[in-house]
C-alpha cells in the first residue's frame, strides 16, 4: 500500500510540475497576474508530493519490504538501521528521486525568500525550476520507478554494496546533489532574466547568495567523497580522475568562476552576458554529469547497471535544456549590453582571466573524460585517459590562477597600476620565496616540486595578510575592532582563500613525502615507514552486523616508545560475499599512518599495505574552509538585513490578511 | 545575432552528437587477446560431484560454452534466465565455471535459480579465471570445435547478444 502511495504522489508531483512549468512563464509573458501567483504555492505543492514519495521510498527500506524490487536489490534484512535508510539513495532510482527532491527543496526556498523580487521574475525562476523537476519526474516515473514491485516478494534483500555501507556515504551523495542541484537556482534566474530582457546588477545581486550556498555545498560533497574514497577503498588515495569525480569537479570549477563572475556583474555591471553564459554552463555541467553517471557510457569504478534507454531519455532532456538555454543565450544576450569599461589593468582584467583558467580548466577535464568515448564514436579505438593526463594539464593551469588569487582583491577596479601592486606586494613575494626555498628543508629532504608547491601556498598566505593589513589600516580602533569591522563577506573570501593554500600544503606533502610500502608481512614481523615501526601481532575473528571479518592487529612505535595499536579489518559480507578492506587510519595534523589487509597468504602471514600520508587531512581542511568561506560570506549584514525585511514584510502581509 | 554568440550552441552540439553514438557503445567491451587462441586448459572438480573433474581435453571435438558465474554476482541473476532457456533447448553443451564462490551457496543458487549448466566445475581461488582473462563475473566463452576461443561476452549476455551474435556463430561452428 505505502509504495503505491509513493508512486501516486509522485505522479501528482508530475502534475503539478506540469502547471508549475507553464502557466506562470506564460503569464509572465502575458502579463496575466493570477498565473503568476499560481508560481509559489504550485511549487510547494510539487515538492510536498516529493516529499511524500521520498518518505514512502524510506518507508519501505527501513521496514525492509522486499516487494519492492528496489528495495530487495539494495537492502537487507540484517543492514543496520542508518544504512537501511541511507539504502534509500544507495539505487539509481533512489538516487534519482533525491535529484527530485533537493530541487524541490530548492525551488521551495526560493518561493519562499523572493518576497521582495519582482512577481514576474519569481514566476519566471520558478517555472523554469518547474520544467527541470518536470523533466526528472518523468524520466523516474517512465525509466526508473523506485517502486516497481517484485513479484513472488524476495526472501530477503541482495544488500546494499558493501563498498556504501559507510558513515560517509550517508551524507556524501545528499550533500553532492544539493550542489549540483543548487545551481538549477542560478541557471532559473538567468534564463529568466534572458526572458525578461533584465540583464542587470540586481539579477546578479539576487543569484549570487543561491550560487555561493549551492558552492559551499558542492565543495562540502566532493571533500566527503574524497575522503570516503581514501579510507573506504584501501588503496590510500584521494582522488582518482574517475569520470564520476570529474562529474562533479566540472560543475564545481565552473561554479567557482561563476561566484567571481556574478561579483564583477553586480558591483561594477560588466560580464553581464559571460555570467549569464557562466550560469547556463554551471547547471549544464550538473546535467551532463547526471547523464555520464547515469546512462553509463563511460566506465568507472562507481559502476551502474547501463540501460540505454535510460540514456537516450536523459540525453534528450540535456539536448532541450541545455540547447534552448544556449539558444535563448545567442538570441538574447546582444540586448543586455556590455557594462562599464575598464583598464587592461585593473580587478576586473584579473578576475576575467581567473574565469578563462576555469574554464580551461573545466574544459580540460570534460576533453579527458569524454576522450575515450571521442575516439571510440570515431572508431579510432579503446583507451582510457588517467591521472597522468590530468595532472599534467591541471598544475600548468592552477599555477597562473594561484598567482592571480594573490593580485586580484588588491587590485583597484576600473584602472590599477603595475609599479603601485609591485610597490605592495614584493614584501609578500620575497617572503614567499625565502619560505619557499627553506622550509622543504625542515620537512628532511629538499625536492623542486614540493618547493613549488609550497611557493604558492605561502604567496596565497602572505598575499591575504597584506590585504588584511591594507583593509583593517583606514579603521579606528584596536586591530581586533579593526578586523571585526570588515564585512562578513570579506571574511568568507579571505578564509576561502586560506583554504586553498591548505588544500596545496596537503596535496604538495601528500605527493613529495609519502610512503607506501606493500609487504608480506608474518606474525611478529616489522616493518618501518615514516618513523614509525609496525610490527603484525596476527588477526582475530570478528563479527559484525551483517559481516564476518580477520582482524588484524598492528602495534606501531616511534624510537621504541608505544604509540597505538590499529586494528584494520577484512570483511566479508554475509548478504553479497563481498570481501572489504576497512584500514585503520591514525590521524593527526602532520600525517596520517594507513594500515590495510590485503590478501591472506601462506601460513596465517598477509599481504599488508602500510602507508605514511604525511598532511593529507590538510587536503579535506582546505576544502572544508573554501565551503565555510562561502557559507561565512552569506552571513554578510547586507543578507541579514535582506532576511529581516524579508520576515517582517510577511508578518506584516500575515497582518493584513 | 552575432555569430559568436552562436559558439557554444554549436559546441554543444557537437557533443551531443559525441554522447548520442556513445550511448550505443559498451565502454566495457574491450577485446579479448585471446579471440582466436587456444583456450587455455584445465581439469578441475565438478561442483556436484567433486570427486569427479572435467578438463578441456573432454571437451575437445565440439562447439561449447564457457560461462563464468558465482552465487555472489549479482549480475548473474540477470543473465540467468537466458541460459536456463539455452541449457533447455540443449542447442550447446554450457559448462559453469563457478569462480571464487563457495561450493554449497553455488548449488543453493543453482537449485533456486535453475541449472542451465551441464556440468559446472570448481574455480575456488580463480586461478583457471586468470588464465581466461576473467576480470568480471560473469563472463561468456565460444570454444570451438578445435578448442579456440571464438568469442567473449563480458557482462551478462543479453538476449539481443544471444540471437544476433552467439546463437549464429555456434550454428556455424557446428556445421564446419
Amino acid at each position: 500500500m505505502i509504495p503505491e502511495i509513493g508512486q501516486f504522489a509522485l505522479i501528482l508531483a508530475l502534475l503539478l510540475a506540469a502547471i508549475q512549468g507553464t502557466l506562470p512563464l506564460v503569464g509572465a509573458g502575458k502579463r496575466i497576474p493570477a498565473w503568476m501567483a499560481l508560481a509559489r504555492p504550485v511549487a510547494q505543492g510539487q515538492f510536498l508530493f516529493v516529499l511524500v514519495a521520498f518518505a514512502c521510498l524510506a518507508y519501505a527500506f527501513v521496514n525492509s519490504d522486499f516487494s519492492v524490487l528496489n528495495v530487495a536489490t539494495n537492502s537487507n534484512s540484517q543492514l543496520p538501521l542508518q544504512y537501511r535508510f541511507a539504502a534509500t539513495w544507495g539505487s539509481h532510482e533512489g538516487s534519482m528521486l533525491l535529484w527530485v527532491f533537493m530541487l524541490g527543496a530548492w525551488t521551495v526556498a526560493v518561493a519562499l525568500k523572493s518576497r521582495h523580487l519582482p512577481d514576474e521574475m519569481v514566476a519566471r525562476v520558478l517555472g523554469v525550476m518547474g520544467l527541470v523537476a518536470f523533466g526528472f519526474l518523468l524520466f523516474l516515473l517512465l525509466t526508473s520507478n523506485p517502486f516497481d514491485r517484485l513479484f513472488p516478494p524476495a526472501a530477503d534483500g541482495r544488500d546494499l554494496n558493501p563498498l556504501l555501507q559507510d558513515p560517509g556515504m550517508v551524507f556524501h551523495p545528499p550533500l553532492l546533489y544539493m550542489g549540483y542541484v543548487g545551481f538549477s537556482v542560478a541557471f532559473a534566474f538567468a534564463i529568466a532574466a534572458l526572458i525578461g530582457g533584465r540583464l542587470d546588477a540586481t539579477w546578479a545581486r539576487w543569484s549570487r547568495p543561491w550560487t555561493t550556498l549551492a558552492w559551499s555545498f558542492l565543495t562540502g560533497g566532493i571533500m566527503l567523497g574524497s575522503w570516503w574514497a581514501y579510507y573506504e577503498l584501501g588503496w590510500g588515495g584521494w582522488w582518482f580522475w574517475d569520470p564520476v569525480e570529474n562529474a562533479s569537479f566540472m560543475p564545481w570549477l565552473i561554479g567557482t568562476a561563476l561566484i567571481h563572475s556574478l561579483a564583477v556583474t553586480e558591483k561594477r555591471g560588466t560580464f553581464k552576458a559571460w555570467t549569464v553564459l557562466l550560469a547556463i554552463c554551471a547547471f549544464s555541467l550538473s546535467l551532463l554529469g547526471t547523464f555520464l553517471v547515469r546512462s553509463g557510457v563511460l566506465t568507472s569504478v562507481h559502476a551502474f547497471a547501463t540501460d540505454p534507454r535510460r540514456g537516450v531519455f536523459i540525453l534528450a532532456f540535456l539536448a532541450l535544456v541545455i540547447g534552448g538555454s544556449l539558444v535563448l543565450f545567442a538570441t538574447r544576450a546582444p540586448k543586455v549590453g556590455g557594462g562599464g569599461r575598464f583598464e587592461a589593468v585593473s580587478r576586473e582584467t584579473f578576475l576575467l582571466a581567473n574565469n578563462v583558467l576555469l574554464i580551461a580548466a573545466a574544459g580540460s577535464v570534460l576533453l579527458g573524460t569524454l576522450y575515450p568515448l571521442f575516439l571510440d564514436a570515431l572508431n579510432l579505438g579503446k583507451i582510457s585517459v588517467g591521472p597522468p593526463y590530468f595532472d599534467t594539464v591541471f598544475v600548468p593551469l592552477m599555477t597562473p590562477l594561484v598567482f592571480l588569487m594573490g593580485v586580484g582583491p588588491l587590485a583597484r577596479w576600473k584602472e590599477a597600476k603595475l609599479p603601485d601592486l609591485w610597490q605592495r606586494l614584493k614584501w609578500a613575494l620575497a617572503v614567499s620565496l625565502v619560505t619557499a626555498l627553506l622550509l622543504p628543508f625542515a620537512a628532511g629532504s629538499w625536492k623542486p616540486l614540493v618547493s613549488f608547491g609550497l611557493l604558492l601556498a605561502a604567496w596565497i598566505v602572505t598575499t591575504t595578510f597584506v590585504n588584511v593589513r591594507e583593509r583593517s589600516r583606514g579603521v579606528r580602533g584596536g586591530i581586533v575592532a579593526q578586523l571585526a569591522r570588515q564585512p562578513r563577506s570579506y571574511w568568507g573570501m579571505i578564509v576561502a582563500h586560506l583554504g586553498i593554500a591548505v588544500f596545496i600544503v596537503g596535496v604538495t606533502m601528500v605527493k613529495g613525502y609519502e610512503t607506501e610500502r606493500d609487504v608480506r608481512m608474518s606474525v611478529g614481523d616489522k616493518v618501518t615507514v615514516g618513523g614509525y615501526t609496525l610490527r603484525f601481532d596476527g588477526t582475530t575473528e570478528a563479527t559484525g552486523p551483517n559481516y564476518r571479518a580477520a582482524r588484524g592487529a598492528f602495534e606501531v612505535s616511534r624510537d621504541g616508545q608505544h604509540v597505538t595499536t590499529q586494528f584494520p579489518e577484512k570483511r566479508v559480507y554475509n548478504a553479497g560475499g563481498m570481501p572489504m578492506t576497512e584500514a585503520a587510519i591514525r590521524s593527526t595534523p602532520l600525517g596520517d599512518l594507513y594500515v590495510s589487509l590485503g590478501e591472506p597468504v601462506d601460513g596465517g602471514a598477509w599481504s599488508v599495505r602500510v602507508y605514511h600520508k604525511p598532511f593529507i587531512t590538510w587536503i579535506w581542511g582546505g576544502c572544508l574552509l573554501m565551503a565555510l568561506g562561502g557559507l561565512l560570506a552569506l552571513s554578510d549584514r547586507r543578507y541579514r538585513v535582506a532576511m529581516q525585511r524579508e520576515a517582517s514584510a510577511a508578518g506584516g502581509a500575515t497582518a493584513r490578511s | 545575432m552575432s555569430k559568436k554568440l552562436l559558439i557554444p550552441l554549436g559546441v554543444f552540439v557537437v557533443l551531443c552528437a559525441f554522447l548520442l553514438v556513445g550511448l550505443w557503445r559498451d565502454p566495457r567491451e574491450v577485446p579479448s587477446p585471446l579471440i582466436g587462441k587456444p583456450a587455455p586448459s584445465f581439469v578441475l572438480a565438478q561442483l556436484h560431484e567433486p570427486a569427479k573433474t572435467l578438463g578441456t581435453a573432454d571437451l575437445k571435438g565440439q562447439v561449447w560454452l564457457l560461462n563464468v558465474w558465482a552465487s555472489w554476482c549479482v549480475s548473474c541473476r540477470e543473465e540467468h534466465p537466458l541460459l536456463v532457456e539455452l541449457g533447455k533447448a540443449k542447442v550447446v553443451p554450457i559448462v559453469g565455471l563457478n569462480y571464487k564462490d563457495e561450493s554449497v551457496a553455488g548449488k543453493r543458487w543453482l537449485t533456486q535459480n535453475g541449472d542451465p549448466y551441464n556440468v559446472s566445475v570448481v574455480d575456488r581461488d580463480g586461478r583457471v579465471g586468470i588464465d581466461w582473462g576473467v576480470y568480471g563475473v560473469p563472463e561468456t566463452f565460444v570454444v570451438d570445435k578445435a578448442g579456440m576461443i571464438r568469442y567473449k561476452q563480458i557482462g551478462p549476455i543479453t538476449a539481443e547478444a544471444l540471437e544476433k551474435k552467439i546463437l549464429p556463430l555456434i550454428r556455424e561452428l557446428q556445421k564446419s
